[in-house]
């Protein structure tokens, strides 16, 4: 398989202007690039930049420093994401990259099996089609079908990760950002996420993942990367 | 093997990645003076169709000014508002005649007042508040357009049983929502929104903004909202712009403008948060 994601010499720092204009350097000098149908895991002490730089991929963070690629296929345009216009992203996040955060976001009101038809919806999915899907993808993950048509505001923190999960799996993403995917998660519901990475490896998704679970992180990633900390001192 | 209703790799549409449609409004080196005093200066931004556009920033910081200028209701010190119509044609907003740009304001545009008797009539019924504007368009059939007053009611929320009862009657949240039932009904392209979940309950505010976000999601209409709450922005908007002063310090993705702030005052702002 051909690269979808590849990562060069980023850098990243934080000014806080309010702190009198302290500069927090967090990476210097990542590389890495990701082949489709690979799962590769960011490794690294707490406060190291993991999450930074799942951040920087997902273009909530900006990268300014080096460049992020990634590409739909092994034919498609690299699409450039540091310093990307906000609609590219916008379009990078509708069809090419999902993200799995930790957390679910919760908006108000809006039922479990809206929240994961939500990104089908907007890649222009019929309605009735797209809620199908979500229900197909909750009953697989076992969230009781009773909560389908509840706002996730009041799940349990494992029921939010499985909400949170069938959005992010709901697309076919060919490139998808996993952020302690199996968290919070008991055995049963465990195994359905490590076989929902395994199917996407198997059609060919290019995964960036965050697993404090060795376990789940030795079932699917196909190799480590160590972000090192780079200490307080710019 | 993977859930049967998941699409596969194949039917997902190509990536549109910076696609050259023309922007439905662009606001050009915008100002506007009160006497000595800057409302806003040197403010420009563009605004697609099916996008939502936050104005965020604190009170003072022009972003009703800019609100008002690029809605065409107040006349701008410098600079253009250019909008362009769903035949393909450039209108500067601020250049044509005060008839032509009134007919846009009726036909193409709606705005949503932070106070909704700003935007309704409480003299009339709820009815006739939703069906006015309709009217205002030429429709003269009265069943028809009760029908669509009362569509409208039950989308925003409104028992259809209320169509007759005058806003007064209605709580506050119901007013707002009624006036955005007023504003919408037209099936207008571009909307404006000053603070328009400003001063209800978390609670109606929840409801209010749950509406917005399926009905700008749905019509596929592009908005300009101008607000204080940063809450607010993040859920109902795809771009921010951040106002400081009369000036925008700040502008880009929404949760990258939230989560990796750059500018100083953005950071006092995102800091300043209460996080429930």
């Amino acid at each position: 398989m051909t690269d979808r994601l590849r990562i060069e010499n980023v850098g990243k720092r934080f000014t806080l202007h309010n702190q009198g204009g302290v500069a927090i350097p967090v990476l210097r000098g990542v590389s890495l690039a990701v082949a489709g149908g690979e799962c590769v895991a960011l490794t690294g002490p707490s406060g190291a930049g993991k999450s930074t730089l799942m951040r920087m991929i997902h273009a909530n963070y900006r990268t300014d420093e080096g460049s992020i690629r990634l590409r739909a296929d092994g034919q498609a345009p690299w699409i450039e994401l540091a310093g990307a216009d906000p609609r590219a992203v916008l379009a990078v996040r509708r069809g090419t990259l999902g993200y799995v955060s930790q957390f679910l976001r919760v908006v108000p009101r809006v039922p479990a099996r809206e929240v994961v038809a939500e990104p089908l919806i907007a890649l222009g999915r019929p309605v009735e089609a797209a809620r199908a899907a979500a229900e197909a993808m909750l009953a697989r993950l076992n969230l009781p079908e009773a909560l389908w048509r509840l706002p996730p505001a009041t799940f349990s923190g494992g029921e939010q990760q499985r909400v949170n999960i069938a959005r992010g799996f709901i697309h076919p993403y060919p490139v998808l950002l996993l952020d302690e995917p199996t968290a919070s998660l008991d055995g049963a519901n465990r195994a359905v996420v490590l076989d929902l990475i395994g199917e996407a490896k198997a059609r060919g998704a290019a995964i960036v993942g965050i697993f404090h679970d060795a376990q789940a992180r030795a079932a699917v990633c196909d190799r480590e990367f160590e972000i090192a900390p780079l200490g307080a001192v710019a | 093997m993977s859930v049967e209703a998941t699409v596969t790799p194949e039917e997902a549409p190509p990536v549109m990645a910076g696609d050259d449609t023309p922007p439905i409004l662009a606001v050009e080196g915008l100002a506007k003076q009160y006497g000595g005093r800057i409302g806003c200066a040197d403010v420009g931004f563009r605004l697609w169709p099916g996008e939502v556009l936050g104005i965020v920033g604190e009170s003072g910081s022009g972003k009703t000014t800019v609100l008002n200028c690029a809605a065409g209701r107040l006349a701008p010190t410098a600079g253009r508002v250019l909008y362009s119509a769903a035949d393909g044609a450039t209108h500067d907003v601020h250049a044509i005649a005060e008839t032509d740009r009134r007919r846009l304001m009726r036909t193409d545009w709606a705005f949503v007042h932070q106070h909704a008797r700003d935007g309704l009539r409480m003299g009339v019924s709820a009815g006739a508040n939703v069906g006015e504007p309709l009217m205002a368009l030429g429709a003269r059939h009265y069943g028809r357009i009760r029908t669509a007053a009362g569509d409208w009611l039950t989308r925003t929320e409104i028992d259809a049983d209320r169509i007759d009862d005058r806003p007064t009657t209605f709580s506050g949240g119901m007013q707002q929502r009624l006036q955005v039932a007023r504003a919408l009904v037209a099936e207008p392209r571009l909307v404006f929104m000053d603070e328009p979940t400003g001063g209800l309950d978390v609670s109606v505010q929840a409801r209010l903004l749950d509406l917005l976000r399926g009905l700008v999601t749905e019509l596929g209409l592009a908005a300009v909202i101008v607000t204080h709450d940063l809450a607010v922005a993040r859920l109902l908007s795809h771009r921010l712009l951040v106002m400081r002063r009369g000036r925008v310090v700040e502008t880009g993705l929404t949760d990258q403008v939230l989560d990796d702030p750059q500018h100083p005052y953005t950071q006092l702002l995102v800091a300043s948060v209460l996080q429930p």
